[in-house]
């Protein structure tokens, strides 16, 4: 074995997982996770643990994997988070636990992420469960958001005893974990409502299909229903377009959509919710969520490309999807934004016009900034468009709850230190205050805000 | 789960139901609409909420049988239950904020078509329950498709009712109901029109050359209803709104109705291969030619 490079990990083959929704990566099993242990060298400054956003005791818990103690290598991660088997799966590690692993320097990391991912899976499949030994205190919160930052907030909210209750607007639990991340990235049976049943195990009990902000309001969940502190984990949901001529055309739609019908409706298998299935689909967008719907769209049997305005080097998603993404026979039309959508006599879209950009001087965001040459438009034949170009937080609660301080990108305002909004009592972390990010650091975010109102109601007293 | 507490049926294929659910019933307003689910694998349905009651903690909604998920609905008795049952989703109508004296002192119209008899129902309750009488036209195809004209009446200053064909009362579309109206002398301040999107189309060409302002309540395709997908997006005047939570009602004269028209139909086809799969069964396995069935 070569100690500078990973165990390699067992994938579906990338000919074969083009048509199915399965899952691609398919995880070490015991051999390969503990000889991929035997390569973390225990450091004692651990950099590691800084790098991850819930700071896991990660040389703790890999130790025990290269001993054979699963279940004390789970004890050591649940520790510090709620869902380690979603984590393990979707974390950008290389950019956290991983990209500070002293093994990088020479060779490859520690793989950190497929290591958690072998840990909770081999706790489900040995059933295995968190336990809570805190004293229950007769106090109620209440958590908006079933998505990672209010599970995580929850759990641990739980597990210090509070009685908790989670409120989720749509009619299944999980928020992106069930509706954006596909099946064949993050399996729901498998993988999303075993987390959840963990949750449940600690005493969290969870309300669907209510919406804070209609079907009530925060001041109600405080003064009629009697929760003393509240969580807003209500995410990032609202899709941004473009604002280009012929976006209303049929047959373009917005990524959450797209993947909201094939994931939460189950449109990819036989369902009542239809998808619309295009010849050739262009996915306007480089993040993780326009490789989950260009992957979506190509499993369905559609042609797929992908149309990012910056070149593959600023790509915003996890190296490993796009890797993915490529070898699944995605094409990638880069350093080429959309201007028009086209459209046929019957207003579906017929195809997309585009103009070639090339890189300028870095931005603020220390990116290269793309810039327009003049004269270069040229046109895509295609008959779907995705535009997926990240979202904005939901109005919904904001606009309901007096004394709630939100900025101009209309994300709410927190301490950092604790997830303290502007309204007492009141505490937010995840998407909702940040903008769409990663399930991890909303998942810190809920941690956070989880110790930050156990001070506020231990300092309030009985 | 949520207990029908009665299951009837309207008309043709138009069925009534009356849903216990105590989180809408309790902060709904007229012109907010609910959705709802049949069972674990139906589609969401965005239904306008006809009626509800604070005490009872009801809701009352009414369906008329168009694909796969509503035909599950049909089926449904007082006992069954619903899987899902979400909301209240969208904004109130704007009547609700307004001053009452201010509209004491307007005369309204209403103009309903066929299953938009249900959600014009509440509110013109509403303003009946607050002094305010307004006028209602009530159109349909033919004489079978006229629903709840009783519990209008008693709501209504006048109700005016026409069916296309003649079979009942007046003939002709509602849009010929309003030029006889003004030609018999009669204005309005205000008109809100609830019915098919072609319906709405008409009535708005209309009352803009009557200078009558008019809002109207868009049913396009939608997902969440939460503001999530963008589904249900429309362009009134410059700009793009979501029928979710901006609306659903939206100043008439300024909703364009063809493109809305046009993204009603998107998945007309797909809609209708799974209503035949709900109503004859898995019947179909491709081979046509016409369907991709079998690709």
């Amino acid at each position: 074995m070569d100690v500078l490079k990973k165990v390699p990990v067992r994938e579906q083959d990338p000919k074969v997982r083009a048509t199915n929704f399965e899952e691609v990566c398919l995880g070490y099993n015991k051999e390969e996770a503990m000889e991929e242990a035997s390569r973390c060298l225990n450091c004692k400054n651990a950099q590691c643990i800084k790098g991850c956003p819930v700071s896991i005791s990660i040389p703790d818990f890999i130790k025990e994997v290269k001993e054979g103690n699963f279940e004390e290598a789970y004890k050591v991660i649940n520790k510090s988070s709620s869902l380690p088997a979603v984590c393990g799966r979707v974390c950008p590690q290389e950019n956290q636990c991983e990209g500070k692993c002293i093994r990088g320097i020479k060779g490859e990391a520690v793989s950190i992420g497929k290591l958690e991912r072998f840990v909770a899976d081999w706790a489900f499949e040995n059933g295995i469960k968190p336990s809570v030994n805190a004293e229950k205190k007769n106090k109620k919160v209440a958590v908006i958001g079933s998505g990672p930052s209010g599970l995580s907030c929850a759990g641990d909210l739980a597990k210090m005893g509070y009685d908790v209750t989670v409120f989720e607007a749509l009619h299944e639990l999980g928020g992106v974990l069930v509706y954006g991340i596909p099946e064949f990235r993050l399996p729901k049976e498998k993988v999303v409502k075993k987390e959840i049943e963990n949750v449940k195990a600690l005493g969290v009990k969870f309300e669907k299909n209510t919406i804070i902000g209609k079907s009530f309001t925060i001041d109600e969940l405080i003064d009629k229903y009697g929760f003393e502190a509240v969580f807003i984990g209500s995410g990032a949901g609202l899709p941004k377009f473009m604002g280009i001529p012929g976006e209303n055309a049929n047959g373009v739609f917005s990524a959450n959509e797209y993947l909201t019908r094939s994931n939460l409706m189950k449109a990819f298998k036989e369902s009542e919710t239809p998808i619309m299935i295009g010849k050739k689909v262009v996915v306007v967008g480089g993040g993780n969520v326009a490789m989950d719907a260009a992957r979506t769209a190509l499993r369905l049997g559609s042609e797929v490309h992908i149309v990012y305005r910056r070149s593959e080097e600023e790509l915003p998603a996890r190296v490993e999807e796009v890797h993915h993404a490529k070898e699944e026979g995605i094409i990638f039309n880069l350093l080429t934004n959309p201007v028009e959508i086209l459209s046929d006599e019957n207003g579906w879209v017929s195809g997309i016009k585009c103009i070639r950009m090339e890189l300028g001087e870095p931005d603020e965001s220390g990116r290269r900034s793309p810039i327009e040459v003049p004269g270069s438009e040229f046109e895509i034949e295609c008959d779907a468009v995705i535009m997926s170009l990240g979202t904005s937080p939901n109005p919904l609660i904001s606009s309901t709850t007096k004394g709630l301080e939100i900025n101009r990108r209309k994300c709410i305002v927190v301490k950092e230190e604790n997830g303290e909004t502007s309204k007492e009592g009141v505490f937010a972390g995840g998407d909702a205050v940040t903008g769409a990010a990663t399930v991890i650091l909303a998942m810190g975010a809920g941690r956070t805000a989880a110790k930050g109102i156990d001070e506020y109601l231990s300092s309030k007293g009985n | 789960m949520y207990s029908i507490l009665e299951a009837k049926e309207l008309a043709d294929s138009i069925y009534e139901f009356v849903v216990k659910a105590p989180n809408v019933a309790a902060n709904c307003e007229p012109g907010q609409f609910v959705i709802v689910r049949t069972s674990e694998d139906s589609e969401r349905i965005p239904l306008t909420i006809c009626d509800y009651d604070r005490e009872k903690e009801t809701i009352t909604i009414v369906v008329q049988v168009i694909g796969a998920g509503t035909y599950m609905m049909k089926s449904l008795k007082a006992g069954d239950s619903f899987h899902d049952f979400v909301g209240p989703l969208g904004r109130p109508s704007e009547l609700i904020d307004t001053p009452i004296e201010e509209l004491k002192q307007k005369k309204i119209l209403f103009v309903a078509g066929g299953l938009g008899t249900a959600p014009v129902y509440p509110q013109v309750k509403w303003l009946h329950e607050h002094g305010v009488d307004a006028d209602v036209i009530v159109g349909a195809k033919t004489k079978s498709l006229i629903i709840m004209e009783k519990e209008m009446e008693a709501v209504a200053g006048t109700l005016y009712i026409t069916t296309d064909d003649g079979s009942y009362k007046r003939q002709g579309m509602v849009t010929k109901v309003i030029e006889d109206l003004y030609a018999e002398g009669k204005k309005y301040d205000l008109c809100v029109t609830i019915g098919p999107m072609i319906m709405m189309k008409f009535v708005c060409l209309l009352t803009k050359k009557l200078e009558l302002k008019t809002i109207v309540s868009m049913n396009p395709i939608m997902v969440d209803g939460t503001g999530m997908c963008g589904a249900c997006r429309l362009t009134v005047g410059d700009s793009v709104k979501f029928a979710c939570v901006d609306g659903p009602e939206f100043d008439g004269h300024l909703v364009n109705f063809d493109e809305a028209m046009k993204r009603q139909q998107i998945y007309k086809t797909a809609e209708g291969r799974a209503y035949l799969k709900a109503k004859e069964g898995d019947t179909h396995h491709g081979g046509c030619g016409q369907c991709g069935g079998d690709k």
